[in-house]
């Protein structure tokens, strides 16, 4: 059983264990986007990037693929870390402004800007549609053409697939086109309503019939807060009076 | 055989090839037959001599002389005049650059003279479609001696001691890989010799395989012997046709000899080899990606570990090297490991070939040992800078090393020396740059290349590339702004950190090289919007200075926009707006008079 440390905690993992899964048994948060639980390990993402090692000889690896080898030490949130993963969100942002999931990562990581000219495209070819088709649909209908800059992801010779069942799970575990939501401010790429914490979407609409999952702002202040919050709030409130 | 009076040994490397000397070894066995001098004259066909530039080649032994540019028409009084009469043709041989006289003698010409052949020993000497040519220069010794001399362990250990480094780019010591690869219990193991040459403007694989192919399955057969594999595969782009063709009939001419196949040398060793064509994609001379393309998937690399060695080819433990590090082994083994420890510098061992090419007089293949100065390669071997102009700056390692500047022209040619200075060894191209030369346009250059070659795999490299290329084009074309340069540090740390293969871990390096020596370049780019060197189209403007023109009216007669205007002894202008930017009014103009800025 490999022994590690990571971010200063001692832990024992299983043999064949990665260390994304090592971290995540610590409760310590990784942002990943091409990964899931139910797929092979791909790391195209890059976000959940790790430093290995001992600084100055420490090496950038990407926890999903990596495995958890015996007296690894691990730091997964350094300053070189989230330097990365900052610049990583703002190119993602840049390439699909209109994905909540990744606006959410912004806001999480405290993005602010963005430096590039934004695409407005609708990939960021993680994979993972790939993966679910042929990995849990058991179709293999799409996957990537192409190379470099011009790589994407398409049926082959760009034709109706015969084995595509129009079962949607490419589209359902799709980061980038599942959930849109730009907040109100969809002028600029990085939309940072949630930032503020309250949530910006009350002003705007009357009626509270939002179908996404809660943003930033409003799992914290807004009216979906989990029950579990507002309990704590309560008390709070109690023990204040 | 019979022996004979003289040797023709004509240059059939690719350069030579397409430059005619399938053509002029014709013309010189007809002449020798005209001449009824077949029993004296042998005309061998060789590999490349690396002195590509001047092609075709021949050179006569035992005289050792050597014609140069060779043409059909000049065959005929060749022969006659050297084979009949005695009398070597000064016409034909190589003058140096910025002297009269000629050098008749190959040995005593600066671009040989301080080479030292190793790796390249059999080039332009032997007949690398005949076995026996190769086996008369002491080869398949080494072989030999592996396998009835030496058992696995002693093999790895005499590599090991030989302190021979990986020739493909990152310099692993290649007894350490072999002993990974053999204590790997999980059988059937395979082994890989990496002829995936993709870099623009190298080609030192491709002249090894072409000059001396049994050199490399010589050498795979002795690492095959050590690590314990009986099939290996020598990855060749489909884009060196002749170098896959000499290496197919090298390993049927092996085979017919007992040399490979099965029960070698008959000591119950076996070994298979084929040659698998590559479909020309750069990255797939990184190993994972080789491996899948092997495999017949699509090349793009997987996150190590698990290396190859561990689990490679269809998940079985692999060894994966370079042609070049393949071809020393035979001589390793046959000399001793003292003998190759011997030669380079204490970290880094033997010799190294490199492509020698860009803005420089001779311009080539050359083979020198480790640690030799970057100057003594440029103006010793290379000759100096062409023309008048003067030496700005040299890039290393293929299109993602750095560009060294002028102050460390010193530096020793090395692993180490090259990556504390921000570029690498790489696979040994050397690319000579000079002072007209922009470096921000070298840089978008490169990331281009590399952006498009790029597997697409890793987000950070795909999309980091294409934002380094975007805001470099940008710069280039006046558009650049301030931060810009910060920004592009800034992303090329992040593709170099963050990025899964040795292809993005290295492509940021043209542009954090250039950024580090010639920052100014890029400050002159962005605010007062020029191009120091005069290249970058979309910003320079041509203007002629009116006090140095006398109105002769030479730019007006060779502008092809019709921009310049002015009428004869008056100072001429140029149109800005019709102006094309050609850069043939400089040309034209005798006085100076054109300012480009």
């Amino acid at each position: 059983m490999p022994k590690l440390t990571i971010d200063g905690l001692e832990v024992e993992v299983e043999e064949g264990t990665t260390l994304l899964e090592a971290i995540r048994f610590l409760g310590i948060e990784v942002p990943t986007l091409c990964h899931n639980e139910g797929l092979t390990p791909y790391g195209a993402c890059r976000l959940c990037i790790v430093e290995i090692g001992k600084p100055p000889r420490s090496q950038i690896v990407t926890s999903c693929t990596y495995p958890a080898v015996d007296g690894l030490v691990v730091r997964s949130n350094s300053e070189r870390v989230m330097n990365h993963r900052k610049l990583i969100i703002e190119l993602m942002i840049a390439t699909v402004p209109s994905s909540k999931t990744i606006q959410d990562l912004a806001a999480k990581f405290g993005v602010t800007q963005c430096r590039f000219t934004p695409e407005n495209k609708e990939c960021i070819h993680c994979g993972l549609c790939v993966r679910m088709c042929s990995e849990q649909m058991m179709a293999g209908a799409i996957d990537f053409a192409q190379r470099g800059k011009d790589m994407v992801i398409t049926t082959p010779f760009d034709k109706t697939s015969e084995v595509c069942r129009l079962c949607g799970g490419c589209m359902y575990i799709c980061p980038c086109c599942e959930l849109r939501c730009q907040g109100p401010d969809a002028e600029t790429t990085v939309c940072s309503g949630c930032l503020n914490l309250e949530a910006p979407c009350l002003d705007t609409y009357d009626d509270k019939m939002c179908f996404l999952d809660p943003c930033a702002a409003c799992e914290l202040s807004g009216p979906f807060r989990s029950d579990k919050q507002k309990k704590t709030e309560a008390k709070t409130s109690q023990t204040n009076n | 055989m019979k022996a004979q009076r003289t040797h023709i040994l004509v240059c059939t490397g690719t350069g030579c090839v397409s430059a005619g000397a399938f053509d002029i070894m014709e013309a010189f066995q007809k002449e020798i037959k005209k001449h009824g001098l077949e029993d004296e004259i042998d005309v061998v066909p060789t590999g490349c001599n690396g002195f590509c530039e001047n092609g075709p080649l021949a050179l006569f032994e035992p005289d050792g002389i050597f014609y140069q540019r060779l043409k059909v028409q000049d065959i005929p009084f060749l022969v006659e005049e050297h084979c009949l009469k005695g009398r070597p043709v000064p016409i034909l041989m190589y003058v140096p650059h910025r002297e009269k006289l000629p050098i008749p003698a190959m040995k005593n010409i600066d671009f040989f003279k301080y080479q030292k052949l190793v790796a390249l020993r059999n080039r332009g000497r032997i007949n690398p479609e005949k076995i026996e040519d190769y086996i008369a220069f002491d080869g398949y010794i080494g072989l030999a001696k592996a396998l009835t001399e030496m058992t696995p362990d002693e093999i790895i250990e005499e590599v090991s001691k030989s302190g021979l480094r990986g020739r493909g780019g990152a310099g692993f010591p290649t007894g350490r890989k072999w002993q990974i690869c053999q204590e790997q219990p999980r059988t059937p193991k395979y082994i890989i010799c990496n002829a995936d040459e993709g870099d623009p403007g190298a080609f030192m694989d491709r002249s090894v395989l072409e000059a001396d192919p049994h050199a490399v399955i010589e050498g795979m057969t002795i690492g095959a012997r050590a690590i314990g594999a009986e099939k290996g595969f020598v990855y060749v782009r489909t884009e060196y046709p002749l170098a896959v063709e000499r290496m197919k009939k090298a390993i049927k001419a092996a085979e017919d000899m007992g040399l490979l196949g099965e029960d070698i040398l008959g000591t119950g060793f076996n070994f298979k080899l084929s040659v698998v064509r590559g479909a020309g994609a750069f990255v797939c001379g990184e190993e994972s990606a080789l491996i899948r393309s092997v495999e017949g998937k699509v090349g793009r690399p997987r996150q190590r570990p698990p290396f190859p060695a561990q689990k490679g080819l269809w998940g079985k433990p692999t060894n994966i090297n370079n042609v070049e590090t393949w071809v020393n082994v035979p001589q390793i083994i046959r000399k001793g490991s003292e003998w190759f420890a011997s030669l380079g510098t204490e970290n880094s061992k033997g010799t190294k070939i490199f492509s020698l090419v860009g803005k420089i007089v001779n311009t080539g293949l050359v083979e020198v040992p480790m640690g030799i100065k970057i100057r003594d390669v440029v103006f010793g071997i290379g000759g100096g800078i062409l023309g008048d102009r003067k030496f700005k700056a040299i890039q290393t390692g293929g299109p993602s090393g750095g560009c060294l500047p002028e102050e460390l022209l010193d530096l020793p040619i090395d692993f180490q020396s090259l990556q504390s200075v921000g570029s690498m060894m790489g696979s040994g191209g050397l690319i000579v740059m000079d002072e007209k030369t922009c470096m921000v346009d070298v840089a978008r250059y490169f990331t281009n290349f590399l952006a498009e070659e790029s597997c697409g795999k890793c987000f950070t490299c795909r999309k980091g590339l294409e934002r380094m290329l975007e805001i470099l084009t940008n710069i280039c074309e006046g558009r650049g702004k301030e931060g810009d340069v910060e920004l592009l540090t800034e992303l090329g740390l992040m593709v170099k950190e963050t990025s899964m293969c040795g292809l993005g871990q290295t492509a940021a390096n043209p542009t954090l090289s250039t950024i580090r020596y010639f920052r100014n370049e890029y400050d002159a780019h962005i605010r007062d919007k020029t191009c120091p060197a005069g290249f970058c189209k979309g910003i320079i403007t041509y203007s002629i200075l009116e006090e140095k023109c006398v109105g002769c009216g030479a730019c007006k007669r060779v502008c092809p926009a019709k921009a310049v205007l002015g009428d004869k002894k008056e100072p001429h202008k140029i149109n800005g707006e019709a102006c094309i930017k050609c850069g043939a009014c400089v040309e034209a103009c005798k006085f100076d008079a054109i300012n480009v800025g």
